[in-house]
């Protein structure tokens, strides 16, 4: 007989939802006629995401003592609850911009979009190597058929196999450098890991570090951090702008919340390796991203090297790898995906009234014409440069004051730099949407489509951002208590 | 409501006012009084505060404190002291000229133009107000972003360029600032103005000041300067002279010299003498300047030379005099660009080469200018005056010559100011200005002479402001210790 191991199917149940939702959908796309497919996978994702909402802020509630559940393969905890929080909303307001802009498939497209969210809340709660890389590959195989959706479009083909291909040699990192770590402590649990380096006293060995190093660099290719970020602008530009929206916020949070776990639990005895490769690539990711940033002049691209920027600025708190720098890090990716998401949503309605990619050239006179998304563009660029506009304020004052922490005053100046630089092309953006006249070769004319589901999401993201900037103190409260479960 | 609130309101006031305007769909009429309106009822509120003001005792007043982010010990703590009153009274006093003038002049898409002026409004009263220093550096980067816009949209031909110079000079300043922030806050384990100890780090303390040389500007910062005072429209420069500009010069003596007394004496002279070349550079460059706003301009920037000096004489005559020479200088650059606001309406432009003779039939004008050019050139019984004698006398304490640079300022003050009148009033009658021009309207008379009137009160007593803007007059007492 086979054993198996107690199920707490309410530690899975946001996966479980999400997942649910998407067979549904799928299902939709046989069962229900053509004229309804549209609103009831809408229907269908939106309720399933605000179900994964509501089980995932459950589940923080009553995992104040984190544990680990299905044969110690899962996480039951607030780091993981709170991440999953930021996913689902995340998934949500990616519903409501993707509802009339996706142009076919539309079951299929949000039932990927579940399935990948589902994949990416299972991952961020993986309690050892095999559950993480199973469902590293669960939500990144849904992403890269996301990306290529529109596959009559040379783009967003070209992205979708940019991405497999790029993203698989992560994989492959990652999957590589687990069995090394296997092969090296004889247990995949990242918890077991720690307590067998530590047992014989292996910390150093060069199968760990290369282990540790590769696992590092796999995950780095999810949150596109430079060096591992090549792929990013490009699959950016090329995939349709909601499943970009979707992957510069939700991939980064899971991305970025499981490295932190992984090298807390698992690798604490290499912290002092692991924090100076961290320092490295963050300031790589700074440099690369903020340099190339300036000259870009399609928005996609220029926002794909942004948050690649800021994918630096984040590796500046989970690099120090203390308990500031976590807190740090939790806080920080609520503004982040928040403006993230919303400056591409802006960028998926502008697209949507032209016809063609945006420019910063073709931005012209598009805060003027569109009020609000104009507003919202501009609180989430000075945002983004880490001006008083909203949380990303806060979140750079937070890493950098955990780099000062942990004794790292250079990189305070490396992020001070790197955040005056920056203002160059954010204010680029601003600058293109209110201070050149409107251009007169909009080619469709007539009054802007009238969508209201994509102005509540950015609404949202706005009220995100700049909510988190009044809110800091419950905001930092939770991300305290998330970090608290996590072993320094 | 309780008295210490009114700190708040101060604050939020003017920004809910913007979020107001922003969101209801008023007519450009509706949306231009509104924004008057509030202004109003902010000066008003600052009327009742100093009414209520103490100017006797230590310490902070109308303070309001709630914790922000606990963990770092940040918290958004307000209050004011005597200087802080005076000016929070300038920034309320001259914001309200300015909107009511951006309202006279009917500025294009209202409803963003006033939003962006209240919220700079607020964001200005809350710089002077913040006793920590996550919340002060957050008011002072958000100064930043309505006037980004405010010249970006509705400034002139070469605004770009202004905007992009302005924005990445002044950042540059203050990102050294936030991380002299992080450093010193961690260090002493609280982020908060009052309750922090005093730091001996030399590095920290200029991480301060550079950002505030920049804002003020001192003399090798002032790159920034030209290009945003004559781009911006003339109620934007008047604001980013009289009042942002004291931003830096206000940050010097609340952070810079109470937090760092060791490192502000080491530095003194460095300071003192990019003071002075502020001073003399400033006022020589105001000269030279080929157009009315050229000349306020570059005075702005020798008058905040010559209140640096003030500050960092380090004396009691010194702080007196430098406090009293913000609100005044304030108000006369304020005037000033206003009344250039006025005769470039008339004549589409500000250089003296094609302007003159305006006096004749239009006395409204000759009288404003004429009566704000003379107290700026600081004749004996004007505001101006007594600020400057005032910082003399204390800097004639620490050496002579400092005193004595001062003293060429002044003569070279006088120069350009009279250059200045005679340039625009008197001369032969310049080819723009045509008999048409009307005097100043009503309307414009509203706005300019409640300032100029306030320099004229402040002319008969200059101790209003000078006595009562620290404790118990006793400045370095309030410097080096009851500011903690």
């Amino acid at each position: 007989m086979i054993h198996t191991p107690h199920v707490d199917w309410f530690a899975i149940s946001t996966v479980l939802v999400l997942l649910g939702a998407s067979f549904i959908a799928l299902l939709g796309a046989v069962l229900v006629p053509a004229a309804w497919r549209r609103t009831f996978a809408v229907t269908v994702a939106a309720l399933g995401s605000l179900g994964g909402i509501v089980t995932s802020v459950w589940l923080y509630v009553d995992s104040a003592n984190g544990h680990r559940v299905i044969a110690d393969s899962f996480y039951r905890d607030r780091w993981t609850a709170l991440t999953q929080v930021i996913l689902c909303a995340t998934t949500l307001v990616t519903v409501l911009v993707g509802a009339d802009r996706v142009r076919e498939h539309e079951s299929e497209f949000f039932a990927l979009l579940l399935a990948s969210a589902a994949g990416m809340t299972f991952f961020v709660g993986s309690a050892n190597l095999m559950v993480m890389f199973l469902s590293l590959e669960w939500f990144s195989i849904a992403l890269y058929v996301l990306c290529a959706i529109d596959y009559d479009l040379e783009g967003s083909l070209e992205a979708g196999l940019k991405y497999l291909v790029v993203g698989s040699f992560g994989s492959a990192a990652l999957l590589f450098g687990s069995a090394l770590v296997y092969g090296a402590t004889n247990r995949i649990g990242f918890a077991e890991i720690a307590q067998q380096v530590g047992v014989h006293g292996i910390s150093g060995d060069l199968l760990l570090v290369l282990g540790l190093a590769m696992i590092l660099a796999g995950l780095a290719f999810k949150s596109s951090s430079a060096p591992f970020h090549m792929w990013t602008p490009d699959v950016y530009q090329g995939a349709p702008t909601t499943v970009t929206a979707f992957m510069s916020s939700a991939t980064k949070v899971a991305a970025f919340a499981l490295t932190f776990r992984v090298l807390r639990t698992a690798f604490p005895q290499e912290a002092h390796l692991w924090t100076w490769a961290l320092a490295g690539i963050a300031v790589a990711s700074l440099v690369i991203g903020n340099l190339a940033a300036l000259v870009q002049t399609d928005v996609k691209r220029l926002l794909a090297y942004s948050s690649i920027s800021h994918a630096g600025f984040i590796l500046i708190g989970l690099s120090t790898g203390t308990a500031l720098g976590g807190r740090a890090l939790m806080y920080y990716l609520v503004p982040y995906s928040a403006m993230a998401f919303g400056s591409f949503a802006i960028v998926a309605a502008r697209e949507r009234e032209l016809g063609k990619a945006v420019t910063l050239e073709n931005l012209a006179g598009f805060g003027w014409e569109r009020p609000f998304l104009g507003v919202a563009m501009w609180f989430f660029m000075f945002g983004f440069a880490g001006l008083p506009l909203g949380g990303g304020f806060i979140g750079k004052f937070y890493v950098l004051s955990a780099a000062y922490d942990h004794g790292w005053t250079w990189l305070v100046i490396v992020g001070v730099l790197a955040t005056l630089v920056s203002l160059y092309y954010y204010l680029g953006v601003v600058r293109a949407i209110y201070m050149r006249g409107p251009q007169l070769a909009v080619a469709t004319g007539g009054s802007p489509p009238r969508e209201t589901l994509l102005h509540i999401a950015v609404g949202a993201a706005l009220v995100v951002s700049v909510g988190s900037l009044v809110a800091v103190g419950p905001l930092i409260t939770l991300a305290r208590h998330a970090a608290s479960t996590l072993p320094f | 409501m309780t008295t210490s609130t009114i700190t708040s309101v101060l604050i939020w006031l003017p920004i809910a006012g913007a979020l107001a305007i922003w969101i209801l769909p008023l007519s450009r009429y509706a949306t231009g009084s509104l924004a008057v309106l509030v202004s109003l009822v902010e000066v008003g509120f600052w009327i009742e505060q100093a009414a209520r003001f103490n100017f006797t005792r230590t310490g902070l007043q109308f303070s309001e404190r709630t914790p922000w982010i606990k963990d770092l010990h940040v918290s958004y703590h307000v209050g004011e002291y005597g200087f802080s009153l005076w000016l929070v009274g300038l920034t309320v006093v001259v914001m309200a000229a300015c909107i009511g003038y951006g309202f006279w002049v009917g500025r294009d898409r209202p409803r963003a133009y006033f939003g962006l002026m209240l919220m700079l409004t607020g964001a200005t009263v809350g710089v002077f107000v913040a006793q920590d220093l996550l919340l002060f550096y957050a008011f002072f980067e958000a100064m930043l972003i309505p006037l980004y816009v405010l010249i970006g949209v509705w400034g002139g031909a070469n605004r770009i360029g202004a905007t992009l110079k302005l924005l990445i000079y002044t950042m540059a300043g203050s990102l050294v600032m936030l991380a002299a922030i992080i450093v010193y806050g961690l260090k002493v384990g609280t982020f908060d103005l009052v309750d922090s100890p005093p730091s001996a780090s030399r590095w920290l303390f200029l991480g301060f000041m550079l950002a505030f040389a920049i804002k003020a500007p001192l003399f090798p910062f002032h790159g920034w300067l030209p290009d945003s005072y004559r781009e911006a429209p003339p109620e934007v420069t008047a604001i980013l002279s009289g009042v942002v500009a004291k931003a830096g010069t206000y940050g010097m003596l609340r952070i810079a010299l109470t937090k760092f007394p060791e490192p502000s004496s080491y530095y003194r002279t460095v300071i003192l003498a990019l003071g002075a070349a502020a001073l003399v550079y400033g006022s020589v460059l105001a000269f030279r300047a080929v157009d009315f706003r050229g000349v306020v301009a570059y005075s702005s920037m020798a008058q905040s030379g010559l209140i640096t000096i003030g500050l960092f004489s380090g004396t009691n005559l010194g702080y007196n005099g430098a406090v009293l020479q913000m609100i005044a200088h304030g108000l006369i650059s304020a005037s000033l660009f206003l009344i250039a606001g006025a005769v470039e309406r008339r004549t589409t432009t500000g250089e003296f080469s094609r302007l003159g003779g305006m006096a004749k039939g239009r006395p409204a004008l000759a009288t404003l200018l004429m009566t704000v050019g003379v107290i700026s050139l600081a004749v004996p019984g004007s505001a101006a005056f007594a600020g400057e004698f005032l910082i003399l006398a204390g800097a004639y304490t620490r050496a002579w010559w400092w005193a004595a640079i001062g003293a060429t300022g002044i003569v070279l003050a006088a120069m350009y100011v009279l250059r200045l009148i005679s340039g625009v009033l008197h001369d032969a009658r310049g080819p723009m200005v045509q008999d048409e021009a009307l005097d100043l309207r009503p309307g414009e008379l509203a706005l300019v002479v409640p300032l100029v009137a306030a320099l004229l009160v402040l002319s008969a007593w200059p101790a209003g402001i000078s006595h009562h803007s620290f404790a118990g007059d006793r400045p370095i007492n309030a410097v080096y210790e009851q500011f903690r």
